[in-house]
């Protein structure tokens, strides 16, 4: 194992799949001469050429059709965001162009392509530079919706995600980017989509997390041991395709359940799962489920505000005893 | 069409009748105000009479049935006249006295094979359970309406049913248990209940304590009764001194005659005085009531309790003859009992506790002498009474009864 920052590993990621595959390019605002905004394409300029290292203008519905037009002609684009905030002026290629052709052509054209970059809060950038997209994106049939949490699971998914036929939108996190975690040194390392990982195995309580809400839930896990009860946590990888089979079973075996979503609440992700669990494991549940979101309204500046807005561990912990009759 | 013949409203306080003899037998051929059955409701046994002709087709309530008002009890027709169309029309149909408190619509779920179908609870009207609660108790075949539940709003969890589980499987009897005897409650238990719980909760009770000197009234009876007895006519007891004091009291003091009413923002002082004078019987207590007692004589009033006793251990009282006290006395002196403290009976703003007369060694000009007193409780809403005021209630009832001479006046 390599102890890696999640850029490195993301761009470990990249580097290899454009090494095995020369169909494999890189394209975005500042990824090649600046070497990325977050360092995460740093030195692959250098390495690979600007033939397959592409700065952009600032027109992300410009060079994300780029690449959708280059994906249907049999190259592999990575198209980077450099926020996912910025991403919404090219929701018409990636919601109508991407997501829908392959079905509209009858399988005719197909879309290898990943859309990345950093989402979800990222301090005191105010209401426009903190949306949290998983379940936008999610909304559309289509569309593989990947949002990882940290370097290992960044770097296996990632590779899938280039390999994959069809468009896959990848979540990342600009306060994560320097966090540091084991990573497999494995060759080709690969992890399959639709598969959630188990981070913590109990019986207590099941708490469900992605990206930076993935962190809270296990602190709210920790603070649970501290008081004796064992949470299990999961932290699902992959919102599409989701992989309801492992929070069935967990769900089963603790009787309750806390999602944990960076969103604003209204049908975010934690929406989704909660119906899915009621709908699916109704009898085994001795709570309704429990949410812990952003509160429903645009992000705040203001640094208390903010730190209020966004869902806490305490708020998670405290949700845990709330479902388990504390 | 056949007539449905329902539980009535027989006292202001009725909320449901038990059933206690049919008086008439089906088929029977029936006219308007006969007596069809009894009932006993939270105040005495009464009968319920038809309101029309004709023959009873069917007796719809058994005895030993407690319903509430308005419950189907028996149905009148023509003879041969088929009755179902009324007993479809009343299946299932209880009409509480007052509406649930919440969700009155479904129950939670329609209920499952193997669960006890949730209470038709007229408290709560239904059970809250989790998913998996339900799902456990309908595995283990466990009913779910006597389960207490310690979730939010006693939503029944996991942990209830895995408690209720664990006690069921253990040995059925500790040897060495007590058992007991069951005793149904009683119409007059329940009435008395919740008309002294709801008293004694909501209306802020002070007591008042005075030692009467009573030698002055036990001369008095001694002359009234030989009196009485010398023309062959019954004597007066204690009790009537002291009710005849009270009545005097109150007429001088409105504001211990008097009744507190929250809802409709006022307190009624009367201006009469109905004195309400507790009588024990074996399965409970009433309270007949002395009718303007202000006015009447001490043998007036001593001849109306004698009659009114005496109708309450027969049992032959009407509630309206119990209705409308504005002030009670309770006399446990034949106990023995020296002082007790009583519950108000509502609406009153007070209630007298009258204990023994006792021989006493009493201090006068620094010589001890015999003495009997009396002790007296007063027991005030404070809502409507206050200290002083009760105290000045007090000395003028302890003043008649010290010098019993004054009651002529």
């Amino acid at each position: 194992m390599a102890t890696l920052q999640l850029r490195e590993a993301i761009r470990d990621a990249m580097v290899e799949e454009m090494d095995r595959d020369s169909n494999v390019f890189l394209m975005g605002e500042e990824v090649a001469d600046y070497n990325g905004a977050y360092k995460v394409s740093e030195g692959m300029l250098e390495r690979f050429g600007e033939r397959r290292v592409i700065d952009t203008p600032i027109s992300e519905n410009g060079f994300a059709g780029l690449g959708l037009g280059a994906a249907m002609n049999g190259l592999r684009p990575i198209i980077e965001f450099m926020t996912w905030n910025f991403a919404f002026v090219a929701m018409d290629q990636i919601v109508n162009n991407a997501a829908k052709i392959r079905y509209m052509s009858g399988g005719q054209f197909s879309f290898p392509i990943v859309f990345r970059g950093p989402n979800g809060a990222a301090g005191q950038l105010a209401a426009t530079h903190n949306t949290t997209v998983e379940a936008l994106y999610s909304c559309f049939p289509g569309l593989k919706v990947i949002s990882v949490s940290n370097p290992d699971d960044a770097k296996g998914l990632l590779k899938s995600a280039i390999r994959d036929n069809d468009p896959v939108v990848f979540l990342e996190s600009e306060f994560m980017y320097g966090m540091r975690g084991e990573v497999s040194e494995a060759e080709d390392y690969l992890i399959s989509m639709g598969q959630a990982r188990i981070a913590q195995e109990g019986d207590a309580v099941t708490i469900i997390g992605h990206n930076k809400s993935y962190w809270r839930a296990l602190e709210a896990a920790a603070m649970l041991a501290d008081d004796g009860y064992q949470a299990e946590v999961i932290d699902p990888r992959t919102i599409r395709p989701f992989d309801w089979e492992a929070v069935i079973r967990s769900v089963k075996k603790t009787n309750r359940c806390v999602v944990v979503d960076e969103s604003n609440p209204f049908a975010s992700v934690a929406a989704e799962v909660a119906f899915q669990i009621q709908h699916r494991a109704f009898d085994w549940l001795d709570a309704p489920v429990r949410r812990v979101t952003a509160k429903d309204t645009p992000a705040p500046y203001a640094r208390n505000l903010m730190d209020h807005y966004l869902p806490g561990a305490e708020d998670v912990y405290r949700a845990c005893r709330e479902v388990m009759y504390l | 069409m056949a007539i449905a013949v329902e539980m009535p409203k027989m006292t202001d306080t009725m909320q449901e009748g038990v059933l206690v003899a049919w008086l008439v037998e089906e088929g029977s051929t029936i006219a308007a105000g006969d007596v069809i059955a009894q009932v006993e409701t939270d105040k005495a046994t009464m009968d319920v009479e038809a309101y029309d002709d004709g023959v009873l087709l069917q007796r719809v309530a058994e005895e030993g049935d407690a319903l509430p008002i308005g419950s189907l009890i028996a149905i009148l027709g023509k003879a041969g006249e088929d009755a179902s169309a009324v007993l479809s029309e009343y299946q299932g149909v209880s009409r509480p006295d007052k509406a649930p408190t919440e969700d009155p619509a479904e129950p939670a779920v329609a209920p499952k094979e193997g669960i006890a179908s949730p209470m038709a609870a007229a408290e709560s009207g239904r059970i809250k359970v989790s998913p998996l609660a339900r799902k456990m108790a309908a595995d283990h075949g466990l009913s779910l309406t006597h389960l207490a539940g310690s979730g939010p709003e006693g939503r029944i969890i996991k942990r209830d049913i895995a408690s209720a589980l664990a006690s069921r499987d253990e040995p059925e009897q500790v040897p060495g248990v007590r058992e007991y005897t069951s005793i149904r409650i009683t119409q007059m238990r329940k009435a008395i209940a919740r008309r002294l719980a709801e008293s004694k909760f909501t209306s802020p009770h002070f007591y008042l304590t005075a030692d009467v000197s009573m030698e002055r009234c036990v001369e008095a009876r001694r002359a009234i009764n030989k009196w009485q007895e010398d023309r062959g006519e019954k004597g007066i007891s204690y009790n009537d001194f002291v009710t005849k004091a009270c009545a005097v009291s109150l007429a001088q003091h409105p504001a211990v005659n008097s009744s507190y009413h929250a809802e409709d923002g006022e307190i009624r002082q009367y201006s009469y005085v109905d004195i309400g004078i507790a009588v024990a019987l074996e399965e409970g207590l009433v309270t007949p009531v002395v009718r303007d007692a202000h006015s009447r004589s001490l043998l007036e009033i001593a001849a109306e309790t004698r009659a009114l006793a005496a109708r309450a251990r027969n049992r032959q009282l009407q509630p309206e003859e119990m209705a409308g006290s504005t002030f009670t006395t309770s006399n446990l002196g034949m106990f023995g009992i020296e002082s007790f403290t009583a519950i108000i009976n509502p609406p009153n703003a007070a209630i007298l506790a009258i204990g023994a007369i006792r021989d006493v060694p009493v201090v006068e000009d620094g010589r001890i002498e015999a003495g009997k007193r009396m002790h007296l409780t007063l027991s005030c809403d404070h809502r409507a009474v206050d200290g002083a005021t009760g105290a000045r209630f007090l000395a003028a009832v302890q003043a008649y009864l010290e010098e019993p001479l004054t009651l002529l006046l």
